[in-house]
Parts: C-alpha cells; sequence; structure tokens
C-alpha cells in the first residue's frame, strides 16, 4: 500500500487532530456561555505574555517534559506505560529521602542526587510491572494502573506513619534544609533593575529536562539500545529472530520510561514545595500520554507539546481566576487531544492517505 | 464483634459491591466481545453526574437513572466508534473517556448548579429509596434469621436488586443463548464469526452498547442510591476496582459477584476501622485500600491461578480483502 509522505504523516496528522480538538474545545466553552476568543486571548495573556507567566508555563512544561518521555520511550517498545503517575510519587519518595537525610554542601550536588534517587525510585516502581509483562505474560497497562492505585497508598502510609514529623497536621515531610534549594529562574534571570519571572515555581530542574529530550533522542536513534527496542516495538518475531532478547529489551525499556517519570519529581519537590506533598503530582502522570501522542514520541515533539500543555495549565488557572470557567476545562482538552490524536487517528489519517493516493495517481 | 455489627458491616459490604458489581458486568461484556475497557469508571461518573443532575431538576429518580444511562451510551458510542469503527487503540481511548468525563462532569456542573462542581442535594423523589422486602417486620424478632432477613437482606434500593439479578441473567446471556455464544466468540477469534456470516462490528457494537447500559446503572446508583447528589470524582476509582474484580474472576460471571463482594468488603471494613490488629499486628488502612489492586497484581501473575483474557481482546479486526 502507498503511504502519504513523511511530513504529512509527522506533522499534517498530528495537526489537523490537534484542530480538531481546539474546535470542540471552543465549542465546550461556547456551551457554558463565554466566549472562546476573549477566553483564548486571557490564556495568552496570562501564560505567555509575562515573564512570571512563562515561569509558570516552563515549570509546568518541565513536569510533562519528564512524563512524556517517559511514555514515549516505552511506546517505542510497543508498551504503554500508564503508571508515569505512581513512579512519580515513588520518585518524589526517592527525592525526599535524599534531600532529608543526606547533608548536602550545595544545591548542584543536592541536584545530582535526588535525580539519582528520584530516576531510581521511579524506575523500581515499573520493575515489578515490566518483569510480570515481560516473563509472565501481565499485560502490562493494567499493572501498572494498579501500581499507581498501591504507589497512592504506600505515599499515604508513609507521609501519614514515618516521614511527617512530630505535631505536624497535614500529611507531608519536614522543609528539606536549604543547602537543597534549587535556584528558581527568578534567582538566574533576575537582576535589581530588571526582576524576571517574579514568584514563579521554573527552576534549574527545566534545564535537566531539556538534557533529558537530548539523551532520549541519542538513546532512541543513535544507540545499539536503541535500536533494539524500536526494533522490538516494530515486530517481535523479527527482533527476536535477531538475537534481541524480549524480556531484556521490555524491562529495560521500562526501567528508562518509570526512571524519567520518577524524575518529574525533582521538579516538583524539590524545585517548587521543597517538601513532599501528598498530591504532588496532580495528574502529570497521565498528561504525559497526551504529550507523547501529540509529539509523536519524538524528543522535540515531546518538548514542544509539553510547551503547549504548559501553555494550557497556566492559562487555564488564569481563566479560573478571572472568569467563571473552571480548570477542569484543562482536563477536557486534555481528554480530546488523547481522543484525536491517540484513539481517532485513523479518522484523520484515513481520508488524508486517500487524497495524497488520488493526487499521486493524478500525477502519474 | 456481635452479631448486629457483623450484620452493618455486611450490610455495608452489600450497598458497597453494588457499583463495583455492575461495572464489573459491564466490563464482561465488553472485554468478552474483545472490546477493552478502561473507560468504566469515565462512563460510571458521568452516569453518576447526569443521573444526580437531571434528578435534582426534574425531580424524579427515574429521568435520572434514564439521563445517566444516555450520558454512558454517548460515551460508549464513542469509545466503539475509536475503537471498532477507526480500528484505534482502544487503551488511548479509554483512558480519554476517563479524561473527558471527570472534565466534563465537573464543567457543566458548575454551568447548570455554580454549587463548586456539585449539584444540589436529592431530596426524598430525586432518590432510590430502601425497599422493605414482605414480611421483614414481621420476621424481625425472630432469632438470628429475622436480623439477617431485616438488615442484611431487606431494604436496599430496588438498583442493588438489580445489580445481584443481573448476575444470573449475565451468565444465561452468555453461556445459554445464541447471541452470548456470538458474543464470547468474537473476542475470542472474530474471524471465524465473520466467516460464519454474523457481522464482527454489529456484535462488538452490542457489547459495547450493553456496557454502556450496566455503566449508566452503576453510575445512577452511586449518586442516586449509595449517596444523594453528584460531588467532584465521586467514582474514586471504582472504574478500577471492577476492572480489578473483572481479572480477579477471570471474565466469569458468578466469580465477578464473588469478587466484587469480597472488594466491597474490603471497602466496607476500611470504612468502618481505622486500622485492624490482627494478633498484635496492626494493618493500616491504606494496606486495605490497596488490597484489590494486590491482590489482582498477584493475579495477572499468574502464581495464583493464571488469568487468561480473551484471546482477540484489544485487537481490531480488520476483514480480510
Amino acid at each position: 500500500m502507498d503511504r502519504m509522505p513523511g511530513w504529512a504523516d509527522a506533522i499534517l496528522v498530528p495537526l489537523i487532530s490537534l484542530l480538531l480538538a481546539a474546535f470542540l474545545s471552543a465549542l465546550v466553552i461556547i456551551g457554558i456561555g463565554e466566549s472562546p476568543v476573549a477566553a483564548f486571548k486571557l490564556m495568552v495573556e496570562g501564560a505567555l505574555m509575562r515573564s512570571a507567566g512563562w515561569g509558570y508555563t516552563l515549570y509546568y512544561a518541565t513536569n510533562f517534559i519528564f512524563t512524556g518521555l517517559a511514555v514515549a520511550v516505552a511506546f517505542h517498545a510497543r508498551m504503554f506505560n500508564i503508571g508515569g503517575e505512581g513512579q512519580a510519587m515513588i520518585g518524589g519518595l526517592g527525592v525526599a529521602l535524599v534531600c532529608l537525610y543526606i547533608p548536602w554542601p550545595h544545591w548542584s550536588l543536592a541536584l545530582l542526587g535526588s535525580a539519582v534517587g528520584a530516576s531510581l525510585f521511579g524506575a523500581a516502581w515499573a520493575l515489578i510491572p515490566a518483569y510480570l509483562q515481560a516473563k509472565r505474560g501481565s499485560h502490562i497497562v493494567i499493572t501498572t494502573i494498579m501500581f499507581n492505585f498501591i504507589a497512592a497508598a504506600l505515599l499515604n502510609y508513609v507521609l501519614v506513619n514515618v516521614l511527617r514529623p512530630v505535631g505536624a497536621m497535614d500529611p507531608a515531610t519536614a522543609k528539606f534544609p536549604d543547602a537543597t534549594h534549587l535556584p528558581t529562574f527568578q534567582d538566574m534571570f533576575s537582576t535589581a533593575a530588571a526582576p524576571m519571572f517574579r514568584g514563579a515555581p521554573a527552576n534549574v530542574t527545566f534545564f535537566l529536562a531539556v538534557i533529558a529530550c537530548v539523551l532520549v533522542w541519542l538513546l532512541i536513534w543513535r544507540t545499539r539500545l536503541g535500536y533494539e527496542i524500536r526494533a522490538l516495538g516494530h515486530s517481535e518475531p523479527a527482533a527476536r529472530y535477531a538475537g534481541i532478547s524480549p524480556v531484556r529489551t521490555v524491562v529495560i525499556a521500562m526501567l528508562i520510561s518509570g526512571g524519567l517519570a520518577g524524575l518529574m519529581s525533582v521538579n516538583t519537590t524539590q524545585g517548587e514545595a521543597e517538601r513532599l506533598i501528598l498530591n504532588s503530582i496532580e495528574g502529570a502522570g497521565f498528561i504525559g500520554i497526551a504529550v507523547a501522542l501529540m509529539g509523536r514520541n519524538h524528543p522535540l515533539g515531546v518538548f514542544l507539546a509539553a510547551i503547549l500543555f504548559g501553555f494550557l495549565y497556566q492559562g487555564g488557572a488564569e481563566l479560573a481566576l478571572w472568569t467563571t470557567i473552571p480548570r477542569e476545562l484543562i482536563v477536557v482538552i486534555q481528554a480530546l487531544v488523547i481522543l484525536f490524536t491517540g484513539a481517532l487517528d485513523n479518522m484523520v489519517r484515513m481520508p488524508l492517505e486517500r487524497i495524497f493516493l488520488s493526487l499521486r495517481r493524478r500525477k502519474s | 464483634m456481635d452479631l448486629m455489627t457483623v450484620l452493618q458491616v455486611l450490610d455495608s459490604t452489600v450497598r458497597l459491591a453494588t457499583p463495583l458489581l455492575l461495572a464489573c458486568l459491564a466490563g464482561l461484556f465488553s472485554e468478552r466481545a474483545g472490546i477493552f475497557d478502561i473507560g468504566l469508571e469515565g462512563k460510571m461518573l458521568a452516569a453518576a453526574f447526569f443521573s444526580a443532575a437531571v434528578a435534582s431538576l426534574t425531580g424524579s429518580v427515574w429521568l435520572g437513572l434514564s439521563a445517566g444511562i444516555g450520558a454512558s451510551l454517548v460515551l460508549s458510542g464513542i469509545h466503539g466508534l475509536a475503537s471498532i469503527t477507526f480500528r484505534g487503540n482502544q487503551l488511548i481511548s479509554g483512558v480519554a473517556i476517563n479524561f473527558l468525563a471527570a472534565g466534563m462532569t465537573v464543567l457543566i456542573a458548575e454551568d447548570w448548579f455554580s454549587q463548586g462542581g456539585r449539584t444540589p442535594s436529592l431530596i426524598a423523589g430525586g432518590r432510590f429509596d430502601g425497599i422493605t422486602l414482605p414480611f421483614a417486620e414481621a420476621l424481625r424478632d425472630l432469632p438470628v434469621i429475622g436480623p439477617i432477613y431485616y438488615e442484611l437482606i431487606s431494604g436496599h434500593s430496588i438498583l442493588v436488586y438489580v445489580g445481584f439479578l443481573t448476575v444470573p441473567l449475565t451468565w444465561w446471556i452468555l453461556f445459554r443463548t445464541r447471541f452470548g455464544l456470538r458474543l464470547r466468540a468474537v473476542g475470542e477469534n472474530p474471524a471465524a464469526v465473520d466467516t460464519a456470516g454474523v457481522s464482527v462490528v454489529g456484535l462488538r457494537f452490542a457489547a459495547v452498547a450493553i456496557c454502556g447500559v450496566l455503566c449508566g446503572i452503576a453510575g445512577a446508583y452511586l449518586a442516586t442510591g449509595l449517596q444523594a447528589g453528584f460531588v467532584k470524582d465521586m467514582t474514586a476509582g471504582r472504574g478500577f476496582i471492577a476492572l480489578a474484580a473483572l481479572i480477579f474472576a477471570k471474565w466469569r460471571p458468578w466469580y465477578a459477584l464473588y469478587s466484587c463482594l469480597l472488594f466491597g468488603l474490603l471497602q466496607a471494613v476500611a470504612l468502618r476501622y481505622q486500622s485492624i490488629e490482627v494478633g498484635g499486628l496492626v494493618i493500616p488502612v491504606q494496606f486495605m485500600d490497596a488490597l484489590p489492586y494486590i491482590l489482582t497484581v498477584v493475579i495477572l501473575a499468574g502464581f495464583v491461578g493464571k488469568a487468561i483474557p480473551p484471546r482477540a481482546g484489544g485487537e481490531p479486526y480488520v476483514k480480510e480483502r
């Protein structure tokens, strides 16, 4: 069967899906009696026109880059890691332990330590589902969903019964020591004359996320392991025939995926809250699914999609502040993006393929 | 623990197991036909909101129930469109449906009622009240049998009895009718069904529709039976517990009843006691919360009896040309 050109597959299809999702979102806004144009203006104003807005947008984007990359790496091995939420939760536990119990002399070392802790804990939480999928054929989607709930219960237990300081009421750890405080964009880019990013939570972890994008690109397209992961994702029998061990590859891909999901906790836990709270993830693990689908599992695409979702998140917060539109509008937009770029992909693709086919026939 | 305490825990087990059971059987129909459905949660949530909203606007709980079923069917239609017509990824479609329901319910609730994403509390007529079964009052004073009949079996809302009667009905439809045979076949080997001249697409859409109706009843029960009104995210993971129960039951109706009762019991105990002491060992309430999921992973791991899903589950059917 003839295929359409690469650019159409990589850009045109997601773009049309995105436009469909945007159109339906606009209808939803009209449905609740607000103007989509005014809403969009307000979102742009709040998220992109001021440096503080960018500070929030990039803070959210940092989370989504990590979870998006996590889903994308698993997708390359044709695994659907829906457990980013749980892996990030447990990753947060790793960050908290590293920050609380090791006396760090400087934030840069603390960042390295907490990144290692977060990714190890996140990867460990992905290990059992990965092993069960690879070795015993238990469906990874179901096991990772179950592990999300188990992680929530475990974190609840640890925060309430173990890590909560004596006398404190809310389920959270003590505040991390000052030495682990990560420089925010405000600390880095503000001068006395021109304050920038005032009060925004974006911090140095954003650059860690950018580095992760580059490393994932190198891993997937420039290393033997990445080749094995992709080969397995395309065809398991072919990969097996080429001498690639499916068990090993699946487990390694899922460990990387879990580690990446865990890393987002560095941003929320050490970068923003500076202590571990119960709901620090706030659904970012699931948004990673939308981000990876929209970014076509390519790090650059994931990066752009994460910025877009960061914009939606910050814009949505502004909407909730200034209009009667609740924050849940973002959840609806997220659902529509997942629906059109993921599940209803063929609805856009099939007619497009037909158009390209007829164009080519006319030419020849 | 005296008889009364036991009966009260069991009574709340029955109440809490009902939405799990209905959603579990909904998933059973869908997955037996080869359509994975992780959107049970979303469908229940949408049904819970629309049933409570319509019941509070019209004052009729029956209109509410129909609205809930309608809402759930719309989401089922989207799932069918994505996973059957356009052969998309069924799991991704399910994820999208969950988010769609989570967002839309709050959005519409805010627009209609402006009460922070909830509906007004339902008053008499807007709820399903408990039905006192015949002779319950008269038999109440009999030792043992009386309290069991009065407390445990009688006094539930009609949807509880509907839920429990759905179990034999499901068994009968799946294993004693032609439709059921074909439905199971389409989940194992759709090509064979197609060869026999039966529409794969039609059967799968029928299964997804049944799933929608049952999820609708489950959601309506949550908002108009178990509680009086809709609150944001009120399903609280019940759709996923139902999914866990379905795997625990290995996709069989009677076992679905047992596993839902077990998970309902866990919920009832966790609700009543903060922590339980067993032989000097304190079991924290969080462990009780996590137990259904842990048990499901153990079952999935295949160390205690292997759970084998329908063979064609999750794969879109492409007719050969």
